[in-house]
């Protein structure tokens, strides 16, 4: 019998799903295997291939077995197919399916679809990889440095459990996907990721810490979305990364926090009142509040538009073909089909905002873009205790909807962070503390100098109240390889 | 006054709101609103199911409680609530953290009540993992090394057991204990209950970054888990319920100055900090100084290789109370002996004082330190006391 819980080792892929009796698949993951290493090991630089680093693995989908932590070259890491286990008599939770029994397989019907939203997820998880390749060489810390590989690490399990589903349900279509995945990169001119906001640089630690605390978040919504998937294989494998997804919502609140705590402690011990007192708060050697406001701006409204359109047919269809739920659907209650039901949603109606209520269906993409607004706002209160915490006057705020917006109603429009649509003088005026500008990254990128020593951090971030797996401040998270 | 009851409770300032112990709960016990993730203590019955997947360690946070925070109380948090001091007349099984199963609190309690109050952890212990696996769930290891550490000619039978959780996540830190279920049932025709053996590896393992770990374990005359764990065979596979112990761990901090006193199988849990010690400080330590008490050489667990472990990282202080044609010699009687430096530890803020074996070598072991304390002019019971309210003197007997 097929063994659902624990992994099995039998072949070069670890995984859960009986690979060893999946001849076809098996060997088509068998000669996708050796372009992934390839891809893998011209990202991440030799030293770091070599070193020695504290990860966790994946050994089993059960709650104890899934967490174990050891010492990983990064090419040796076991990249698995794990997928949650079945539940049994899964019904399709939502749209005019709802109540009949959750597909084992493709519903011809809804391939070219199902498809896609499995590419477009597919294609962050390497992208991000990419976007955050020369990080490693800046790291604050070997604590933050663990983070940022086991980060990169299951995005590369991520890209493994989409490709699965791609050759396993897709067939030669999806094999080619799925060697797609690896032909483009993020960045690149020829072929770049698909979404916008992985085609930008991570070029440096605050803005990685924002990614993944604002873009990853994204990614979060988008996985708890398709985790109602009436597709049982693609909720199944959505639930396991969940479970790691929250890990990298880890490094980026705790990141951003460790930076606010560490420029409030500076500011305090140097007697800086105002926040806004910049150069002296830089002299410091610290990131000064404002700027991280305009960071926030920045990593927050790219995030926005990778939810695409507020009214959306092609999110509508999804959901009332039961490919791909809401956030917590299995949590609301309502008739789970949406035929009458209205939701509220911001339209630019006469050169003003107005709410509107639109038929809910067709705003299935606001409503995720809503609930990640106030799944995100969490930490923002988090960040503000910190920084009331130390005594400091001052307040970090998510900006409205319609700031700095390429997609949506907002787009081609220009906005205050308040949400007052503003003239292009105006904008022009203010922008440069509403946004990051150059010589704010130049001044980010002269911080980041890397270090190594155990239990040590750079001046600009404070060390963290816990470490991983309970270990000691002087852990020796990442064991550098010397050449 | 209400029994004191345990509580599962997640500290509001580490949470990251990821929800993913909600989604991982079994009975549907943690739950939140837009500020706090919380569980609910009428749900939650202690499977440990949410602790491995939190992301960030903030799951893992436990209060003995008069009257149970409510969902609201915790939805309130901006931080964990201290641990409420109970009176000292309040039983330490009740009032600890040192294990979910009363049996096996009542245990621990019962070992450790010769410290004359409530035990206390020494302050920069690290955060022990507590009672993962239970007797509904136990752990399964399985049996790596099987050594007879007593002479051949020696009077009793001191094993060295070596087990292995594979892929089973099992933290452990020096000091800890695990249970062990010996198979079959009693008269009652009840299975037996876990016995309590302590840790004699460090946290990393017997064998550095494997998942085992190591037991010191003594073959008494019917014992029925004894004799059990005693003819162990590699590659059998035990039952383990725990880790243990909340309280009679190591100091992390470097500097701090132990002195163990020790006799037989109470010599695992000093071994496993000596280890540590070894495995972890490249640099100078506060020291380490063992007494340890035994009839002979032949019967004193480790003796060979403890020989070996340099005096600049531990001073040994070995001591026979059946060698032919020599006095009988007991630890009370070294500690007198080495007074003077007796007397240094109990004046050094950075000094602990660990106590481990059986139940009759601690009143030896009490008049010695408080006859020490007289000659300084001292009162042991206020320094005792102090020691170990400030989580530097410890005591497990048995």
């Amino acid at each position: 019998m097929l063994d659902l819980i624990n992994v099995s080792y039998d072949t070069l892929i670890p995984n859960n799903v009986g690979l060893s009796n999946d001849k076809r698949v098996l060997k088509a993951l068998e000669k996708w295997h050796p372009g992934y290493i390839n891809w893998w090991n011209d990202l991440i630089p030799d030293n770091f291939q070599k070193s020695l680093v504290y990860l966790r693995t994946a050994v089993s989908v059960d709650p104890k077995g899934w967490a174990k932590f050891d010492y990983v070259k990064m090419p040796e890491y076991r990249w698995g197919i794990l997928l949650a286990p079945q539940v049994e008599d899964r019904k399709i939770p939502c749209g005019e399916h709802a109540g009949e029994p959750a597909w084992q397989e493709v519903p011809g019907e809804y391939r070219a679809l199902m498809r896609r939203l499995i590419v477009i997820q597919g294609d962050t998880e390497p992208a991000s990889v990419e976007q955050q390749r020369f990080l490693g060489k800046t790291a604050p810390s070997l604590y933050d440095l663990r983070n940022l590989f086991q980060v990169n690490v299951e995005e590369g399990r991520h890209l493994w459990a989409m490709v699965y589903l791609l050759h396993k349900y897709f067939g030669a279509d999806g094999r080619e996907e799925a060697d797609d995945l690896l032909r483009r990169s993020s960045g690149s001119e020829e072929a770049p990721r698909m979404l916008g906001a992985f085609n930008e640089e991570t070029p440096d630690w605050l803005s990685f810490f924002m990614f993944t605390y604002f873009t990853d978040r994204d990614g979060k919504m988008q996985l708890e979305a398709l985790a109602q998937s009436g597709f049982d294989p693609l909720s199944r494998t959505c639930r396991f990364m969940l479970t790691e997804e929250a890990h990298h919502m880890f490094v980026g609140e705790t990141g951003v926090g460790r930076v606010i705590q560490r420029t409030c402690e500076a500011m305090k011990e140097a007697g800086i009142e105002d926040p806004y007192e910049t150069d002296k708060i830089r002299a410091l050697g610290v990131i000064d509040l404002p700027t991280i406001q305009k960071k926030l701006n920045l990593h927050y409204t790219l995030s926005l538009d990778l939810f695409g359109q507020e009214v959306s047919t092609n999110a509508a269809n999804a959901f009332n073909s039961g490919i791909k739920g809401r956030y917590m659907e299995h949590r609301l209650e309502d008739d789970h089909r949406l035929t009458d039901a209205t939701y509220p949603v911001c339209q630019f109606v006469d050169g003003e905002i107005k709410i509107v209520d639109v038929p809910a269906l067709t705003a299935i993409n606001m409503r995720l873009r809503d609930d990640y607004t106030r799944d995100a706002s969490g930490g923002v209160v988090r960040w503000n205790k910190i920084i009331e915490k130390a005594g400091v006057d001052f307040e970090l705020k998510l900006p409205h909807e319609s700031f700095n917006r390429k997609i949506g109603v907002f787009a081609d429009k220009l906005f205050d962070p308040e949400g007052k649509l503003i003239h292009g003088q105006e904008y022009d005026d203010n922008v440069n503390s509403w946004l990051p500008t150059h010589a704010d990254g130049d001044f980010i990128q002269s911080l980041m100098v890397p270090c190594y020593e155990p239990g040590k951090f750079a001046g600009w971030i404070a060390p963290p109240k816990v470490g991983i797996d309970n270990k000691p401040g002087d852990f020796e998270y990442v064991k550098l390889y010397m050449a | 006054m209400n029994k004191p009851v345990k509580q599962h409770l997640i500290d509001p300032e580490i949470c990251i709101r990821c929800y993913t112990c909600e989604m991982t709960c079994p009975i549907e016990a943690i739950t939140h609103d837009d500020s706090n993730v919380v569980v609910d203590f009428e749900k939650c019955e202690f499977c440990m199911a949410c602790i491995p997947v939190c992301p960030t360690g903030s799951i893992d946070e436990w209060r003995v409680v008069e009257t149970p925070y409510s969902l609201e109380d915790q939805f309130g948090w901006e931080e964990l609530p201290v641990q409420q001091e109970f009176e000292s007349a309040a039983s330490e099984a009740d009032t600890s953290i040192e294990a979910l199963d009363d049996a096996m609190a009542a245990l621990l309690a019962e070992a450790h009540s010769g410290a004359g109050g409530k035990a206390k952890a020494p302050a920069s212990a690290s955060k022990p993992s507590i009672n993962l696996y239970t007797l509904g769930k136990p752990a399964e290891a399985t049996v790596q090394g099987n050594y007879r550490l007593t002479a051949e000619n020696a009077d009793t039978d001191v094993r060295h057991i070596i087990l292995d959780f594979g892929g089973q996540p099992f933290p452990v830190l020096e000091g800890q204990s695990i249970g062990i279920i010996a198979p079959g049932a009693d008269a009652d025709g009840k299975p037996y209950l876990p016995r309590l053996y302590s840790i004699s590896s460090p946290r990393d393992g017997e064998r550095p970054n494997y998942n085992n770990l190591s037991l010191t374990v003594k073959r008494e005359p019917n014992g029925i888990c004894s004799n059990y764990v005693c003819d162990l065979k590699v590659g059998d596979k035990v039952k383990v319920t725990g880790p243990f112990g909340a309280t009679f761990l190591m100091p992390n901090d470097a500097q701090a100055n132990l002195l163990m006193i020790c006799t037989g199988t109470g010599s695992a849990p000093f071994r496993a900090f000596t280890m540590r010690r070894q495995r972890s400080n490249a640099g100078s330590s506060g020291g380490m100084t063992l007494v340890f008490g035994a009839r002979t050489p032949e019967s004193l667990p480790y003796f060979g290789p403890l020989k070996k472990v340099p005096e600049t990282i531990l001073r040994k202080h070995l001591v026979f109370s059946r060698i032919e044609g020599e006095p009988k010699h007991y630890v009370q009687d070294k500690l007198r002996e080495e007074a003077g430096a007796v007397a240094e530890i109990l004046k050094d803020p950075n000094a602990h004082i660990y106590i481990c074996g059986l139940r009759s070598m601690e009143e030896g072991v009490e008049k010695a330190l408080s006859d020490i304390s007289d000659g300084i002019g001292i009162e042991w019971a206020a320094v005792r006391n102090a020691m170990r309210d400030e989580g530097r003197y410890h005591v497990e007997t048995y």
